[in-house]
């Protein structure tokens, strides 16, 4: 029985919340691919509806150093993703949050305005500029390279260095004829982490 | 040595598909074993698998495809959910009836009334009486392992039933889980070339199949199709037992978990059976209770005598449905554990809940519920409710 205490300890939980087309599902799986390479025991879900580009989605991660048989959602993450502001107002995020954990959100907004949505949460909360990353790094806009880096470096899920490597391989195993958007996402993850050290 | 992988439950199909490398693939899209076609479609356009996929417009046809190709003595599957296995009715019997040994990959989804695309076992439980051998998973690791012993089951020739391979729609479908992979030369070892004893295409051995059987052959079809079912039991340990040799996964008609000692226990199929495995542990850790789960794995053939035999002893069981059958008594599964018990003269107390109806998420903490209600139960004698819900919010209560 000692075996499964420290699975519970071991195990950190991830909600993401997004709009359908934004990638938080993408996230989700992305972070969970890059936690299974280093060893660790993972899942990578998504909660599904009647969803259609813009909707209000939510996907999950479970991540332990022991195997995971939970099949239920997640209600007392550890950590959450908002890939959109615009579903601060609209859902309560911050939802059964562990205060000793964190909230990463994306936005332009200063970190004060982003707060009073928040609900009195008490824990840390992480505001990341993703569309000026995304834009800079990559031209266009995709919030979900900058939102599971900021995942992986507020989390600590696994150090940078281990992340960036596995990274790196598995956009270039994804884009072997795209090496352009190789480096571009690849500057989004460093950037991010930049960002979230300065912040 | 395995391959350690993560995939999703759809993934860990196509992934067996592949290694098995069937010849006739006719299937239809729908939500949410869609993945599956989409990723064999995929081996085929690269080579990697010599399928014959068949393009059709229903899933009536789908399984009518698979019946002439089966007949015609190619190795066939397909895939489906919810109203695509419905529309696939009338020909799951004369597979059953025929048999055919077709493969059929469910993602279980609620049927529609209202319409939902979430787990729930209402499609192959309303299929349990068209005589499929029908087997379920926890998790995408077993719907994997399930996969790859499907084949060597039907065909066997005291077998030769079409059987279907559940897994839980989302939960496990869509949901990415480490896994280990069974090397190909492991799988071509088990799952062997398929040589039909009988078959259409044979010039020297002409035949019908699926001709109309009037009364005086009916009965003896269906005589003979619960022979087969009868031999399923042994062929299935026999195929788990080659496949544990191979790979050193042990599968059986159920899984008992924490049963060795338990007082009080859940039977319960599909996906559900790990976040009670959590509850299980949380609570022998904390209270020492002792408390119990049996996972069914094989539903058809039903496991009646081992089933009673693993429940023997206990103070009160609850049997757990995700779908309803409306006969205002219990669920499918409720029903059939009931009539285990009863032929074993077993005084346990039973109670039969339905949960997850329709992809309603069950945690962690509603087994612990289910626990605390049974240890009632077996001190008080009393059932407040022999038919009851988890999940299911009280008038008033919010969403």
């Amino acid at each position: 029985m000692q075996k499964e205490e420290k699975q519970m300890k071991d195990t950190i939980e991830i909600r993401w919340h997004g709009r359908g087309g934004q990638g938080a599902k993408t996230a989700a799986l992305l972070l969970a691919d890059v936690a299974f390479k280093t060893g660790k025991y993972v899942q990578g879900f998504p909660e599904y509806g009647p969803e259609r580009m813009g909707a209000p989605i939510t996907a999950y991660n479970r991540i332990s150093t022991s195997p995971i048989t939970i099949h239920s959602n997640i209600y007392y993450p550890d950590f959450v993703a908002v890939v959109d502001d615009s579903l601060l107002e609209a859902i309560d995020v911050t939802h059964g949050l562990k205060s000793e954990g964190a909230i990463v959100i994306n936005t332009q907004l200063p970190k004060e305005e982003v707060v009073k949505h928040l609900r009195g949460y008490e824990g840390k909360v992480v505001t990341l500029d993703a569309r000026k990353i995304s834009v800079e790094a990559l031209g266009k806009y995709y919030p979900n390279s900058p939102m599971l880096a900021a995942m992986v470096a507020v989390s600590g899920v696994m150090e940078k260095e281990t992340f960036l490597k596995e990274m790196k391989a598995s956009f270039e195993h994804k884009f072997a004829k795209k090496p352009e958007v190789i480096e571009g996402n690849m500057k989004a993850l460093e950037l991010t982490f930049e960002a979230i050290q300065t912040d | 040595m395995a391959i350690r992988e993560r995939l999703s439950g759809n993934e860990a199909v196509a992934y067996a598909i592949k290694q098995i490398n069937p010849d006739v693939m006719p299937a239809f899209p729908i939500t949410p074993s869609t993945e599956i076609p989409q990723y064999v479609a995929n081996y085929i356009a690269n080579g990697e698998v010599d399928t014959e996929f068949i393009h059709v417009e229903s899933e009536h046809s789908a399984m009518s495809a698979a019946l002439g190709a089966s007949a015609a003595g190619a190795r066939t599957l397909t895939a489906t959910s919810s109203c695509g296995m419905a529309l696939m009715w009338e020909e799951l019997y004369v597979a059953a009836s025929d048999r055919l040994p077709i493969v059929l990959a469910l993602v279980n989804r609620a049927l529609t009334g209202p319409i939902n695309i979430n787990a729930d076992h209402s499609d192959s439980m309303g299929a349990r009486d068209a005589g499929w051998i029908q087997i379920y998973a926890e998790s995408n690791q077993e719907v994997y392992d399930n996969f790859l012993q499907a084949f060597p089951i039907a065909e066997h020739k005291d077998v030769r039933l079409p059987i279907m391979i559940c897994q839980d729609g989302f939960i496990t479908s869509h949901g990415v889980e480490n896994i280990l992979l069974t090397e190909d030369e492991k799988v071509k070892e088990l799952v062997g070339e398929y040589c039909p004893e009988h078959y259409l295409l044979n010039t020297k051995e002409p035949m019908a199949v699926g001709p109309y059987a009037v009364s005086n052959y009916y009965m003896e079809t269906k005589r003979a199709q619960r022979q087969a079912m009868l031999n399923a039991k042994k062929v299935i340990l026999e195929v788990a037992a080659k496949y544990e040799a191979l790979t050193g996964r042990k599968y059986g008609f159920f899984e008992s978990y924490c049963m060795e000692d338990a007082e009080y226990a859940i039977v319960i199929i599909g996906s559900a059976a790990g976040t009670c495995k959590a509850a299980i542990n949380k609570i022998r850790e904390t209270t020492g209770k002792k408390v119990g789960l049996v996972k069914i794995r094989v539903f058809r053939p039903f496991p009646e005598e081992e089933l009673a035999e693993a429940l023997k002893g206990m103070k009160a069981i609850a049997v757990m449905d995700r779908s309803e059958m409306f006969s205002a008594t219990s669920g499918p599964l409720g029903a059939e554990v009931r009539a285990a018990l009863y032929s074993a003269k077993s005084q346990a107390e039973l109670v039969n809940y339905f949960y997850g109806l329709g992809g309603r998420d069950i945690t962690v903490e509603d087994f612990e519920q289910v626990y605390e209600r049974l240890e009632n139960i077996a001190e008080t004698h009393e059932i407040p409710d022999m038919y009851d819900y988890i999940g299911l919010r009280s008038k008033g209560e919010e969403k």
